[in-house]
């Protein structure tokens, strides 16, 4: 590449760049002197704008998002703390695993959070307020999924790189070490980076499936019932399933939080029921699935 | 709220019958009844508890070749299981060489010598070992291989029974009727440390004794076997418990098992009070899910006063887990559809408290009603009792129905008795009327529909999957099932784990750390504490 075009192609990259925020900036201003009808904003991001300003301003959220991530990280560190490996045996632990072991406890916020951002238009009323100011359902619900899910990944990175702090701290001390082939715990080694950063995006999906299903279901204890039933029975039912192996398989494959937590193991991966990005892609399976026939029931029904 | 408030007798004079908690346990009935959603979601419960029990009772496909009879599925591959005095499953299978003891007399013998093999790679259980022909056999006793005297009351298996043995690792032993065992001597039988052995018959009641020299003898225990005929067979057996081996560390792994056999060498064999002119004869007894495979194994020979047997089995109760030689079941394994159930029951319970504050009803209920503890105490009768019927209605069907559905299928149900059926039955919907109660008074607490039922579920529901989902190491799993809401779940097991069989006994395998009623207590003691958490709060916040 020659050095003209190279520069030319810098300046078109920042004056679209800098169009691009001048346009959302005034479409900022806009909101915020109540003067949108003249400027076209960009589709959603006033939906965008107006979920963020609700679920920020609810006080509960901030509570539920750092009680998602010590949650997590306390459930970790009971879990590291509680796993010794003594001298002389072989140790057939998933160390990446067991320090995540705190997600399956913060899942339970994620979603708490997700149901009410969703629930608690309804229970009181508010759903009415905002569909008379933005009609468009769809829209409404990509806003609000798309802000609940921004919320989980962020309460979910944090959370998970609590599990990974405190795994690199405490896994030396009950006897994983490096010299027994345990390395400490590190993103850049390869299947390790898969679990943690894939344990962020199983957070995320966990918020999308709650938004989806309790758009469907619409109360909250419901909601939330029905959004932890659905995650915390497959792992009983598979336990007990032992008798007939290929259920087991069935349940193991296609339940959401057998099949998404896949994504946190890194050893004996030819042994699982389904492999780590396959699982996570049940989770995202179902999450899809619940936001659409949320989406369709929104549309239909009164509110 | 100030003291004077409380002292002053400033009260309308109470009317009858309007003040009393009857009339409070009426009102809060009348609330829960007349929303549909609360009555709908209490069927819910019932209806998803016993769904999910039989669909996961109802999934598993039995099959099985047995030497010398045509390929069966389903009923037909269930054995016969012998069945102890007690009414429990029991393996009864050992070497037995016997005469006939009347009312009165006694059996003495010194134990000189106790050795054992056993099949050194992992056969599969069941009736699956005809790939590979028969294992190779290698050196080395069983913790519980046992050799000494016997009287029982016949040589079908199952039958009533005293013994006092000699065993591989756990010293001399008076055992009797397959669950009952007491500790004699410790240490093993071999030449050099021989074990005097001697079981005495006055009626019905046995005596068992040991000594190390055969002039000082200590008295071990005394058992009374009601009904036990006038002429009993009495003599030297030797059974050997399959190699059992399993990962210990996690809970999941499953174990795997052989075949064994155990040698003995008796010498100064008495019997006192025998049939006169009776000669010694050997045979194989019995059989049970824990009986050698193929049957029979066992010989004995006897030379100049000296008997040498050889035998396989066991003579103990049935348990579940590695060692079993075919699929069984216990009754509560139908009972998982309950955790489908409580989370209906956590949902219902934690919204007749937290719909109170989003309507506003409170203020009605606490004006009609101001004494606040009872409303409380009134709502917890009102939604546990609601529980303890939809759970009873859904233990007794699940039970029922998945113990039938498991025969069918091929499956045994390790059969248990009568009270213990009630107790594991009464014990689930109890488990569902206190987690109700739990989950009200978490929903006292947060006032929050959706935070309190996510939070009534994670802490009974989580430290279950947990602990038996072989993510947590056994120790750690045993923890979390002793001082979490989730030990109440301990009120579902059927089968003890007994010291003198060995098996897995592990969350995952359905065995708790706490007893079954200490179990509940744990769940009881974290749901009265919140409720009165709960009360607490009640009075000192604005409703």
């Amino acid at each position: 590449m020659n050095p003209a075009s190279e520069a030319e192609g810098r300046v078109a990259a920042w004056s679209a760049e800098r169009g691009a925020s001048d346009e959302s900036r005034r479409c900022h201003r806009a909101r915020r002197h109540r003067v949108g009808s003249a400027l076209r904003c960009p589709a959603g991001s006033h939906a965008v704008h107006a979920e963020w300003t609700k679920l920020r301003t609810v006080p509960g959220t901030g509570w539920l998002a750092a009680g998602a991530v010590a949650v997590t990280a306390a459930v970790s560190v009971l879990a590291l703390a509680a796993t010794r490996c003594p001298a002389g045996t072989a140790c057939p632990v998933d160390t990446a695993r067991l320090s995540l072991t705190g997600v399956q406890a913060g899942q339970a916020v994620v979603a708490v959070l997700a149901v009410l951002s969703i629930g608690s238009e309804y229970s009181t009323g508010m759903i009415r307020v905002t569909l008379a100011a933005l009609p468009r359902r769809t829209e409404l619900l990509a806003a609000k999924a798309a802000v609940v899910t921004g919320l989980a990944l962020a309460a979910g990175t944090a959370a998970v790189a609590c599990c990974l702090l405190a795994g690199r701290l405490l896994l030396p001390g009950q006897g994983f070490t490096p010299a027994r082939g345990f390395g400490l715990l590190s993103v850049t080694d390869g299947p390790q980076l898969r679990a943690f950063a894939g344990s962020v995006l199983y957070l995320g999906l966990i918020g999308l499936l709650s938004v989806g299903l309790s758009v469907l279901i619409r109360d909250p204890g419901t909601a939330i019932g029905t959004v932890l039933g659905l995650l915390y029975l497959s792992p009983i039912i598979a336990a007990f399933l032992g008798g007939s192996p290929v259920w087991q398989h069935r349940v193991e494959r296609y339940a959401p939080m057998s099949a998404g937590l896949a994504i946190q193991d890194t050893t004996g991966l030819h042994g699982l029921p389904v492999g780590p990005w396959g699982g996570l892609g049940v989770l995202a399976a179902w999450a899809g699935a619940a936001l659409v026939a949320g989406a369709v029931a929104l549309r239909w029904q009164d509110a | 709220m100030t003291a004077v408030g409380d002292r002053a007798p400033a009260r309308l004079p109470a009317r009858p019958g309007r003040d009393g908690f009857g009339q409070l346990l009426h009102a809060e009935w009348t609330k829960f009844r007349t929303v549909r959603g609360w009555l709908i979601g209490m069927i819910v419960a019932a209806l998803a508890s016993v769904l999910m029990g039989l669909l996961t009772a109802g999934s598993a496909h039995i099959a099985c070749r047995r030497p010398g009879l045509p390929p069966a599925t389903g009923r037909g591959c269930l054995p016969g299981i012998p069945v102890g005095p007690g009414g429990e499953a029991v393996t009864d299978s050992f070497y037995f060489v016997h005469r006939q003891l009347g009312r009165d007399g006694s059996m003495t013998v010194r134990v000189s010598g106790l050795s054992g093999r056993y099949g050194a790679d992992g056969g599969q259980a069941g009736g699956e070992q005809a790939g590979g022909g028969p294992p190779a056999m290698v050196p080395g006793l069983q913790p519980w291989s046992k050799a000494g005297v016997i009287i029982a009351a016949n040589t079908r298996p199952g039958a009533a029974y005293a013994a006092m043995m000699a065993t591989g690792q756990h010293g001399v032993r008076l055992q009797w009727n397959y669950t009952h065992d007491t500790a004699g001597l410790p240490g093993a039988a071999s030449a050099a440390a021989p074990r005097w052995l001697r079981l005495t018959r006055a009626g019905d009641t046995l005596t068992g004794a040991d000594s190390a020299d055969g002039r000082h003898w200590s008295q071990v225990g005394t058992v009374t076997l009601p009904g036990l005929p006038a002429s009993v067979p009495a003599g030297l057996f030797v059974a050997s418990p399959q190699h059992v081996e399993t990962s210990a560390f996690f809970g999941g792994s499953s174990g795997s098992n052989t075949g064994s056999e155990a040698t003995a060498v008796f010498d100064h064999v008495a019997l006192r009070g025998g049939d006169p002119g009776g000669q010694w004869s050997g045979g194989f007894v019995g059989g049970g899910p824990r009986a050698p495979y193929p049957l029979p194994a066992g010989e004995y020979r006897q030379a100049g006063g000296v008997f040498t047997v050889t035998g396989s089995g066991d003579i103990a109760p049935d348990v579940t887990g590695p060692g079993a030689t075919f699929p069984s079941a216990t009754i509560e394994d139908h009972l998982v559809g309950m955790f489908a159930g409580l989370i209906a029951v956590v949902v219902v319970a934690a919204m007749f408290m937290t719909a109170e504050y989003r309507r506003g009803l409170i203020r009605i209920t606490l004006a009609a009603s101001p004494r606040r503890g009872r409303v409380l105490a009134a709502k917890a009768v009102i939604v546990g009792a609601a529980a303890f019927a939809a759970g009873l209605v859904a233990a007794i069907v699940s039970v029922t129905a998945g113990t039938r559905l498991a025969g069918a299928e091929g499956i045994y149900v390790l059969p248990v008795s009568a009270l213990t059926q009630v107790r594991v039955i009464a014990g689930s919907a109890a488990l569902l009327a206190v987690s109700a109660v739990l989950a009200l008074a978490i929903g006292a607490l947060l006032r929050r529909t959706a935070a309190a039922v996510a939070a009534g579920i994670v802490v009974i529901v989580l430290p279950f999957i947990l602990g038996v989902g072989s993510i947590l190491p056994v120790g750690a799993a045993d923890w979390l099932l002793r001082l979490t809401p989730a030990a109440g779940f301990a009120v579902q097991q059927s089968l003890p784990a007994y010291a003198q069989v060995n098996s897995a006994y592990t969350p995952a395998g359905g065995y708790y750390p706490l007893p079954p009623w200490a179990g509940f207590a744990v769940l009881c003691g974290y749901a009265a504490l919140t409720l009165i958490l709960a009360v607490i709060l009640l009075r000192r916040r604005d409703a």
